[in-house]
């Protein structure tokens, strides 16, 4: 027998959402970066590639904000137009696996049987292994560049995407609308798209935007480690490499790019949690 | 056993509830859910507290005992064997809870501990209020097993909640808040979750005990049968205010109040089959947003001006019947 | 009620068995499943324009029987025949023709809502699915379906959320409304509800019954309720029907010890009679073993040897119902006069 439940007033204005700190500050950050990738050429005081053999190696001023490195190339245009690049890897590194992962997740969510076994297997396997480490294993074979980098992160971080939408549509096919959608002869196209989708798609959206903060990390380190975005093209991992010689003598060089790493993955972040209030079902 | 003493003598009072008020502070506001209330149990009564989600029947249990958690606020004062349970110690409160009142709650399977046997489940009760040894207590424990209806107590000790039925479950409930021989027990919809044949299994286990063990009930319950076939006195509540107390056969025969007499009405009494209901009109208000007057005036068939201008007191209506309707006589005449 | 009208739905002999889900290794071991036995072989006719109500207690099958004839869930064996034709038979289009014609209002008003579409996409998705109405005409369509269902037009573009729990089922039977069926299953529509909600709902039943000739089957556990609405009633026990007969009959003079007992059980709201002895004494069996025999002899205060061993069928009894009793098989009623 179940419990009697809350009655409630004759149908209440729905609670105004606000757009609270997390969120506006979230956007706020994406806005910029978004803006600097666009149009860096306006932003940036000098050619990120044009070396300056009469001020090398020279302390943040006025003339140079952020310093300058080894071969007198400005810092801070540097740093501006590796948001291209990092943006890029932001958007294109997740967009197959968020896609493909919805698809795989939501069918064999909805319809279980062996293929939802095989995943499992699947699933079990590839995260075995430490992410970072099969990307860089695929990336060795396949060659460095970003391209292959995409790829990689392809093959292997469609998995997650595909494992929260399964649970999450397996949480909604309980829910009596789903039922309710079976008996009025709703077909399963419209049932798992226009219902149980929107239903279940929050947590993997959130999750988008913090593997955005993930994927731009993931992307610095592989062009530090030489094998995603290849020099002399400006990326943050690129650029904190090219200062690791000069951590005494031009700590600028890899500080700068690594302050925007992390306000650019807050941005992300914040933008994750404060959407994760906003979509948040009301009951 | 005493039952509620002749009325020329005066009812012995268990326990006095005195301008209860129980406030949480939300985003919304604050949300008054038990909105002042006087209430008596008199010993050896069962004692029926009725309402429909959102009157505030639970919280005025939970009150009682202060396990009301901040942000939630009580005012008022509840007098127990002299004290004023609102307002002594936790020290002393902690004496009184689970030995002088215990509580059985409705969902069993939440209400017990998952992972600890029933043995230790009674066992903790004895420790913590009587002094008896541990021999004492195994004995002690068969015997309220035995005491509330099962079989085989001594094999069962040791079973964990999950192994027993949903009614069975709620026995071990019971039975773990008589172990230290309460004298008043308070019941929040023990039986709402069960089935109607275990039901009422339970409501006569609870009043074959009270009868043995001479405890007064304040019996939580939306179900105005349950009420009916168990409680001797009923007090009705809505929007956080009692709306009428009095004796069951009275209050049932005879409404005073206008809410009772359209929620007896909207039960159906094997009468005039298939047709409408007397049901009420609307819906209950919101306890963050109650009208200045009589909280029910909204929805009443029988409402004037001065209704809606003041809160009406409860008055006596009838011996030992008190109801808070200025209109009290057309009512009953409605019910009639 | 017209008198000997054709049967609109038939029920033979359907049973539905839902295996649990066993460890690896026993799997391995071929070991057999075990299995809860929501329905036993149930057997009834529905007429045109009936209102059945179907009772029971926990593990009765009730809910199950509702959810197979609406196909929401396959039943293992028995058949379905509607209106002439087999159910378990439909595909396709016939199979969706069917889902206009038989619907099904759930319990739970907070889950059978999709929270994400308003009142008017839930409405109009049904319009525009089963192509009821050219585009033109949906929006007059769902006024209708608010009128009837007594809710605000300015409710159409509200979320679930903002309504309270009787006005959701006030939705959901505008939504089951909105493919014209003929036939209304309502599985313990008001049970979640507060009591003054409950007649508010159950008016609206009535009331739709009336004006659009809809059968209906009222599944709940409430005798109270399923006695002012049904004109017949079905009580179930662990998968079978043990009676079924006109609703003052059953409720008046029940047959079977296990209606007796659940009437008795019933709280009455008559204070002045009480009775301080249980009903029944025992637990309900759990469906995953049922009591050889007579599923509720171990309860029974009547049980005897038969009772043990042989499963009693519905047998007629002389007024016109049917009793799963041995007690009143022909020779047992005959040696009783």
């Amino acid at each position: 027998m179940s419990a009697v439940l809350e009655t409630r007033a004759a149908p209440v204005r729905s609670r105004r959402r606000r757009i609270g700190a997390t969120l506006a500050s979230g956007m706020l950050i994406l806005a910029a970066s978004l803006v600097l990738a666009i149009v860096p050429g306006w932003f940036a005081p000098y050619d990120p590639l044009a070396f300056d053999y009469g001020a090398l190696l020279q302390a943040p001023s006025l003339a140079h904000p952020f310093g300058t490195d080894n071969f007198g190339r400005d810092m801070l245009s540097r740093v501006i137009w590796a948001y291209r690049i990092d943006m890029q890897i932001a958007l294109f590194a997740t967009i197959f696996p968020i896609l493909f992962g919805c698809l795989v997740g939501a069918l064999v969510g909805y319809y279980g049987g062996w293929p939802d076994v095989l995943f499992g297997r699947v699933v079990d396997a590839l995260i075995t292994f430490p992410f970072l480490v099969l990307v860089i294993a695929i990336v060795a074979v396949l060659g460095p560049g970003l391209i292959n980098m995409y790829i990689a992160v392809g093959v292997v971080g469609w998995v997650f995407y595909a494992r929260l939408l399964r649970a999450e549509i397996r949480i909604q096919k309980q829910q009596e609308y789903a039922a309710a959608g079976k008996v009025m002869g709703y077909g399963d196209a419209r049932i798992v798209l226009r219902h149980l989708l929107p239903n279940a798609i929050t947590p993997v959206l959130v999750f988008w935007m913090t593997d955005m903060a993930l994927v731009i990390l993931l992307g610095s380190s592989l062009g530090y480690l030489g094998l995603g975005a290849q020099p002399p093209a400006a990326e943050w991992g690129v650029l904190i490499a090219d200062g690791k010689n000069f951590m005494t003598t031009g700590w600028w060089i890899s500080i700068f790019p690594g302050l925007a790493i992390v306000v650019t993955g807050l941005g992300f972040s914040l933008l994750g949690d404060g959407m994760a209030d906003l979509l948040r079902p009301q009951r | 056993m005493s039952r509620a003493s002749a009325p020329d003598s005066g009812p012995c009072i268990a326990l006095a509830i005195q301008g209860l008020a129980t406030t949480f502070a939300t985003s919304a506001g604050p949300v008054r859910a038990v909105d002042g209330i006087d209430l008596e149990v008199r010993a050896g009564e069962v004692l029926g507290l009725v309402g429909e989600s959102g009157s505030g029947k639970s919280v005025t249990l939970r009150s009682v005992v202060r396990l009301v958690r901040p942000p939630g606020r009580i005012e008022g004062r509840a007098i127990w064997q002299g004290k004023d349970l609102l307002a002594i110690p936790e020290r002393e409160l902690l004496d009184v809870r689970g030995k002088e009142i215990a509580m059985i709650f409705q969902e069993p399977m939440t209400a017990l501990n998952p992972v600890l046997t029933i043995r230790q489940q009674i066992d903790e009760n004895l420790k913590a209020h009587t002094g008896l040894g541990r021999g004492e207590r195994a004995r002690r424990a068969i015997e309220l097993l035995d005491l509330v209806g099962i079989a085989s107590a001594a094999e069962r000790l040791d079973a964990y909640p999950h192994q027993f039925s949903g009614g069975m479950r709620q026995r071990v409930m019971i039975a773990i808040a008589l172990a230290s021989q309460p004298r008043l027990l308070l019941a929040d919809e023990p039986t709402t979750a069960l089935d109607v044949t275990i039901q009422d299994q339970i409501l006569k286990l609870l009043l074959d005990l009270r009868d043995r063990l001479g405890m007064s009930v304040l019996l939580v319950t939306h179900d105005l049968g349950v009420v009916a076939q168990t409680c001797d006195r009923v007090a009705v509540m809505y929007a956080g205010q009692i709306m009428e107390v009095g004796p069951v056969v009275d209050v049932f025969r005879g409404p005073r109040h206008a809410y009772t007499l359209g929620l007896l009405g909207s039960i159906p009494s094997g009468g005039a089959v298939r047709q409408p209901l007397r049901s009420i009109e609307g819906t209950p208000p919101s306890p963050s947003d109650l009208p200045p007057g009589c909280a029910f005036a909204p929805r009443c068939a029988f409402v004037t001006d001065a209704c809606r201008r003041r809160r009406p007191d409860l008055v006596p209506v009838g011996p030992d019947h008190l109801s808070a309707c200025l209109h009290h006589d057309q009512v009953v005449r409605a019910a009639s | 009620m017209k008198a000997a009208a054709p049967a609109l739905l038939e029920v033979q002999d359907l049973a539905k068995a839902f295996p649990l889900p066993r460890p690896m290794l026993q799997a391995m071991l071929r070991a057999p499943r075990r299995s809860v036995q929501a329905l036993n072989g149930v057997s009834f006719a529905v007429r045109r324009g009936e209102t059945l109500g179907i009772v029971g207690e926990s593990g009765c099958g009730k809910s199950t029987l509702a959810r197979c004839l609406v196909r929401l869930i396959e039943p293992d064996a028995g058949t379905i025949v509607y209106d002439g034709a087999d159910v378990r038979a439909l595909v396709g289009a016939g199979r969706r023709a069917f889902n206009r014609r038989v619907q099904l209002i759930f319990q739970d008003p907070y889950s059978s809502l999709n929270p994400r579409m308003t009142v008017r996409e839930t409405l109009a998705e049904a319009l525009h699915v089963h192509r009821l109405r050219p585009p033109a005409a949906i929006p007059d369509r769902i006024a209708e379906l608010m009128d009837l269902v007594r809710l605000p037009r300015d409710a159409l573009d509200r979320y679930p959320h903002e309504f309270s729990g009787g006005q959701r089922q006030r939705i959901g039977i505008a939504r089951a409304l909105s493919v014209e069926p003929t036939c209304l299953i309502a599985d313990e529509l008001v049970s979640a509800l507060d009591v003054s909600v409950q007649a508010q709902v159950i008016n609206l039943l009535l009331e739709l019954q009336e004006r659009l000739g809809l059968t209906v089957l009222f599944v709940a556990h409430d005798l109270r309720l399923v006695r002012h609405i049904s004109h017949r009633v079905a009580v179930m026990y662990l998968g079978r029907i043990v009676e079924l007969d006109r609703t003052e009959r059953l409720f008046s003079t029940p047959s079977h010890p296990y209606t007796r007992a659940l009437l008795a059980a019933a709280p009455e709201l008559d204070p002045t009679r009480r009775s301080r002895t249980a009903a029944v004494r025992g637990e309900l069996p759990s469906p995953l073993a049922i009591p050889p025999g007579c599923p509720f002899h171990p309860r029974c205060p009547y049980a005897f040897d038969a009772c043990r061993s042989d499963r009693p069928e519905l047998y007629s009894l002389p007024g016109g119902g049917l009793a799963a009793c041995h007690l009143v098989t022909p020779p047992t009623l005959e040696r009783a006069s």
